[in-house]
């Protein structure tokens, strides 16, 4: 293997060198920091100053380079290159546009910048280039877990772009909840007529698809391995046991409705009232024709009550709305007057919930006579004659109407699985030898539906009410479980239009998994990463921390109770890194050194100078960038601080933190995201596990005989440009008022 | 500007909004070429303008940080600003695709040092904060732009402004001779992610939005209320500066209407609770919303968010449709004329601001399109003839950001297919 050379670049220009020292700087890089090559370049991003360092590179065998210049976040084009180790010290934006202008301050910033140069080539002094890890055999199969329209949808969609597919189906056969409906709520243009389902061609389809293997009767045994090499083992009713070995997951396993026994108030369970799920079995049975009750008189008039059981703020029923309802009762009303123009059709609503192009399709029922009346149902009775008794929301009055027939428009309920904290809350009491609750683990292994053999549980987190939905706007995709990906209405109440376009994204989803699994790509929020964690298991105490802590699920335990990374699972957060007290986890490119060498190259100035040094610990998609656009906005915060973006702060490992303390920092800030119920942490419980850990901070900061307040956790948007500089200057004039730390010297 | 390297296995998507942000980023991580043109000078689209996303209240620009970070990391992926598509010949899996580039007049060698901003005094209305302020004729579009590059407003070249922009740069990125350029491209697929835009409220004439300062729309409220927009997140009015303390909202301000927009567009309502959210976050219990709504949509998981919003004591809401707004021409205010449908009662109400709702409009009305594309009646983009273009995003329904972007991911495979199935036919 040919030698390490380093090299430091450093850019004066942009007003660097009009600023700071740059002779000073290069002479940091070349006798204190020992880099073998240390140039400096008017303009370092032009072509020129670029194709400097790749001559470099390919010349003169440097691998390992420091970019003294912009943002990590500027440039990146520019300074890309692949082959070698690349650290960036952002002498621009987190110096030159933040530190205030005059001479006066001309000293804290060039030491400011010395510190940022020494940072960065001790840095990259730690990285490797990660090798990556192509796997020859991985698999590229696409798992479709659900027969229903979201299933064969996505089934569909990943056989045409050319991937084989396994789909697995409960039940005899294909064609899930959509099956049973006579017509389909319009997809297009002129959103006027119910339309043919199309589940009959597409199960034909599926059937034919050279490309896609049904398994009907069937549902998964077991699932064990990761992207890439997922060991499905798939049960049939008859007891037979197939395996599949698989590279990704789709989860399609749709909803129930709602159950109307529930509604006793609403009439459900007596006779004439039925759900809409009863309604299209009437409508089937007329087979065009009159539209009978079970009792077979004809139906003259009917009611649909919206939101039966939904949109409940009591508590008993879905608190939710499952979005499809009121265009599906539009459709059903329609049902009854093309039979029959003369049957009244009243629609019960309390928001009429037609999105888009929705409205044209209840233009459309408004045109044929249906009447839609702003009340809410308070009580329905079956019967002969239905009593449908109302607040009549228009005329602020109780009312009642009378009808052949009721119809309540009840809710999805997602099939999601277990939940997940049921499953750790029940596991964690059989395992203290509770009777109850082992009984409970097995009623819970038959609910799952994925039986995961995951240390985190056999199926995929569950967010609000019992949907396996992502938890960000931004990217509905954006699953717990790499390599899994749940659609259609198990995931969010949704329609059969929705349930198409969603199933179709989640093939997307998992045709990206199985290649970048194979390449031994990071899914994302870090796509395309190649780093991974490794062990030093020699120094492993098996405390588990980075098991339990793992907020993918990615790490398992052997045989011999040592943590057992599957690399495929992992999304190269680092909280595992974060988590371990003996520090035997790194990545290539990130690890305990490459942050511990940073924090240790700091100049400390002594206690006679007065000048505190204040650590930041960022995360580089929130508050890195708020800080670099405080620098953007030419905003200016103190001189005092030293900024080192973290992948996450859940990767920060407290050893970097008393660390700084020991060797004399006076303050440490760390900065990540929004935590708790609406998190924001892209690695779901970064931030709060550092505010957890630094909590814990406090008993070692006595011993060292430090006040608490040196160590401080912030919540930072990445709109807080402003806040940023801010709270940096406010602590730096607490940690001045508290005075500089009395570790200084020790170090 | 050298021609991107293109063929029948490239992608093309129309839009750098974040439905097409995400078409291009899903199509290239499976590994695909794709090419990603964009009209303005940055990527984001709409919702970078966004103050807060509902229902977590959390910011658009977070996720559009990992958007970028993607992009800056994927080689296969090459984005065109200041580009449109003005042509369309072909068919599935062989499209030529001829595209205009408007001159930037800064190249590739811009670091965003900002010396030609300084050394500039004209100022254009801000098109970032929908002209609620002014930004220098040499400019970033906002603080997250990508490319991170500056702009030369058309309007000073020639003039001796444009001449000193030129002087201060130091590193020589400014060309005012920048041509506009024609681009010819060969592809296999394109992805129309071309959005929406604000229905022009002052069509909606009983608003008085061109006649009444403070009638805003809901879009511009965005601005308002963001930290980095034009008051620095103050809610004052335009007419004189100010604070709006009790505020009235209309829904469907051009949606739902035969005479405007037929269909509904989705988001309004949920802005709309969101944004009375923003007025109580700057004055608390001191800040007063009104809504006028015919339905409020807060459809599906977004229930509770209603149910919340309906508990706070500051918010009122009226299910009617707004007849129409008188200015009181003593202090600023609006008052509003209708009838409040639950009782039928009359009323005449005093507001400092009005907030428009406005309808989402597709981007590409009154836009000559390839005709292969099939289209609603509202001009949304249902698909295309031969099958081998894809709407996403709100450009092909009124979509909130995360079906827009669930939209714009199963376009990625849609087009992903057509490229497969053209190399398939090719090796064969």
């Amino acid at each position: 293997m040919a030698e390490n050379k380093f090299a430091a670049y450093i850019c004066s220009g942009c007003g660097l060198g009009d600023t700071l020292d740059i002779g000073a700087l290069e002479k940091v890089a070349q006798k204190e920091m020992k880099m073998s090559v240390v140039k400096s370049h008017p303009f370092l991003c032009s072509d020129e100053g670029v194709a400097m360092i790749k001559h470099d590179i390919a010349h003169e065998g440097v691998t390992h380079l420091c970019i003294a210049a912009c943002s990590r976040r500027a440039k990146t084009e520019a300074f890309h290159f692949p082959s070698a180790a690349v650290s960036r010290a952002n002498l621009r934006e987190g110096v030159l546009w933040v530190v205030a202008e005059g001479s006066e301050h001309d000293e804290v910033r060039q030491e400011m910048a010395e510190d940022y140069v020494r940072m960065g080539c001790a840095e990259v002094k730690k990285m490797k280039v990660p090798a990556g890890n192509v796997k020859e055999s991985s698999s590229k199969k696409i798992l479709v877990v659900g027969g229903g329209v979201s299933g064969m949808t996505a089934a569909l969609a990943a056989a045409d772009a050319g991937y084989e597919v396994v789909l697995v189906e409960k039940t005899g056969e294909l064609g899930g909840f959509a099956k049973s409906l006579v017509k389909r709520v319009p997809f297009a243009a002129p959103y006027a007529d119910p339309q043919p389902t199309g589940i009959e061609e597409m199960v034909a389809r599926v059937r034919a698809h050279a490309k896609i293997k049904v398994y009907v009767n069937a549902t998964l045994a077991e699932t064990s391995g990761a992207p890439g090499r997922f060991a499905v083992k798939i049960a049939t009713e008859s007891g037979s046991l197939s395996e599949e070995l698989c590279g990704a997951i789709v989860q399609a396993t749709g909803f129930t409705p709602y159950p109307i026994e529930k509604l006793p108030e609403l009439g459900g369970g007596q006779p004439n009232v039925v759900d809409q799920a009863g309604l299209e079995a009437l409508v089937r049975q007329a087979a065009g024709g009159t539209i009978r009750r079970a009792d077979g008189k004809e139906v003259k008039s009917v009611v649909f009550v919206q939101c039966a059981g939904q949109r409940d703020a009591t508590g008993q029923h879905l608190p939710y709305c499952s979005g499809h309802c009121c265009a599906t009762s539009i459709k059903q009303a329609i049902y009854f007057k093309d039979a029959n123009p003369e049957v009244d059709t009243v629609v019960m609503y309390q928001d009429l919930r037609v999105p888009g192009m929705g409205e044209d399709f209840y233009r459309s029922a408004q045109k044929r006579g249906v009447i839609f009346t702003k009340g809410k149902a308070s009580q329905v009775k079956g019967g002969d004659v239905c009593q449908v008794t109302f607040k009549d929301l228009i005329l602020d009055e109780e009312n009642t109407i009378e009808a052949d027939l009721v119809v309540l428009a009840t809710g999805q309920v997602p099939v999601a699985g277990v939940n997940l904290d049921e499953w750790t809350a029940t596991v964690t009491a059989a395992e203290s030898g509770d009777e109850t609750a082992k009984g409970k683990v097995s009623e819970l292994k038959n609910i799952s539906v994925l039986k995961l053999n995951y240390r985190q549980g056999p199926d995929m987190p569950q967010f609000k009410y019992g949907f396996a939905d992502s938890h960000f706007i931004c990217f509905p995709y954006e699953t717990r479980r790499t390599g899994i990906y749940a659609c259609g209405p198990m995931r969010r109440p949704m329609d059969m239009f929705q349930a198409q376009e969603d199933a179709t994204g989640a093939a997307l989803k998992a045709i990206q998994a199985v290649e970048n699994a194979a390449l031994g790509r990071a899914a994302h929020p870090r796509a395309w990463d190649l780093s991974f964690p490794s062990a030093r298991l020699e120094g492993c105490t098996q405390c588990k921390r980075c098991t339990v802590e793992c907020p993918f699920g990615a790490i398992d335990e052997d045989e011999k109770r040592f943590p057992k990374f599957n690399e495929e699972r992992c999304r190269r957060c680092g909280t595992c890194m974060g988590a371990c007290p003996v520090r035997v986890i790194s990545f290539e490119n990130y690890s305990v050194d490459t942050v511990g060498s940073q924090i240790k190259a700091v100049n400390i100035p002594d206690e006679f100078e007065e000048k505190p040094r204040i650590l930041i610990l960022a995360c580089e998609n929130d508050a890195y960038p708020a800080l670099d656009m405080a620098g953007i906005q030419r905003l200016t915060y103190s001189a005092y601080v030293r900024a080192i973006p973290v992948r996450c702060l859940g990767s920060v490992n407290t050893i970097w933190v008393t660390d700084a303390l020991n060797s004399g920092y006076d303050g440490v800030m760390l900065m990540g995201c929004k935590k708790g119920e609406d998190y924001q942490c892209h690695f779901v419980k970064g931030s709060e596990m550092a505010f957890y850990r630094m909590s814990k901070i406090d008993d070692t900061l006595k011993q060292l005989g430090l006040e608490p307040e040196r160590v401080q956790s912030y919540e930072i948007a990445i709109t807080d440009n402003a806040r940023v500089a801010k709270l940096i200057n406010d602590y730096v004039a607490q940690i001045q008022e508290m005075g500089l730390s009395p570790m200084k010297g020790f170090g | 500007m050298t021609t991107p390297i293109a063929t029948q296995q490239t992608i093309l998507v129309v839009g750098g909004g974040i439905a097409g942000m995400t078409a291009a980023l899903e199509a290239a991580e499976c590994g695909k070429q794709v090419i990603l043109v964009e009209k303005t000078p940055s990527l984001g689209g709409r919702t970078a303008q966004l103050y807060r996303y509902f229902p977590k209240m959390c910011h658009p620009t977070c996720g559009l940080e990992i958007n970028l970070k993607r992009i800056k990391g994927n080689p296969n992926v090459r984005v065109l600003t200041m580009t449109e598509v003005v042509g369309v010949s072909g068919s599935r899996g062989d499209y030529r695709v001829t595209l205009k580039v408007k001159p930037r007049y800064v190249t590739e060698a811009c670091t965003a040092c900002g010396d030609c901003a300084r050394a500039v005094s004209s100022e254009i209305p801000n098109p970032f904060n929908y002209g609620l302020d002014k930004v220098k004729a040499a400019y970033l579009p906002h603080a997250m732009a990508y490319p991170l590059r500056y702009v030369i407003d058309a309007s000073i070249v020639g003039t001796p402004e444009g001449e000193a922009a030129k002087a201060a740069c130091k590193v020589g990125a400014i060309d005012l001779e920048m041509p506009e350029e024609t681009l010819e491209l060969s592809v296999g697929s394109v992805i129309w992610a071309t959005g929406w835009r604000p229905y022009d409220a002052a069509k909606i004439q009983p608003y008085g939005y061109d006649r009444f300062k403070n009638v805003i729309t809901s879009v511009e409220f965005e601005r308002l209320a963001d930290p980095h927009g034009p008051t620095g997140g103050k809610l004052l009015r335009p007419s004189d500066g100010k604070e709006a303390k009790n505020i009235a909202f209309i829904q469907c301000a051009g949606s739902r209407d035969e005479n405007h927009l037929r269909h509904c567009s989705r988001i309004c309502c949920m802005a709309t609770l969101k944004q009375t959210q923003y007025v109580r976050e700057v004055y608390g219990d001191e800040g007063k919303s009104t809504v006028y709504y015919i339905d409020i949509r807060a459809i599906d998981r977004f229930e509770d968010f209603y149910q919340n919003v309906q508990k706070d004591p500051n918010v009122r809401f009226v299910k009617s449709k707004v007849a129409r707004i008188a200015e009181n021409e003593s202090n600023g205010n609006l008052i509003l004329h209708g009838v409040d449908t639950e009782g039928y009662h009359r009323y005449a109400n005093e507001h400092d601001l009005v907030v428009l709702a406005v309808g989402m409009e597709p981007e590409i009305v009154g836009i000559p399109l390839p005709a292969d594309l099939v289209l609603d009646t509202s001009h949304f983009i249902e698909g295309s003839r031969t099958g081998g273009m894809f709407g996403a995003g709100a450009a092909s329904s009124p979509l909130d950001v995360n079906r827009a972007v669930q939209s714009a991911t199963a376009a990625s495979l849609r087009a992903i297919q057509v490229i497969h199935r053209s190399a398939t036919t090719e090796a064969a």
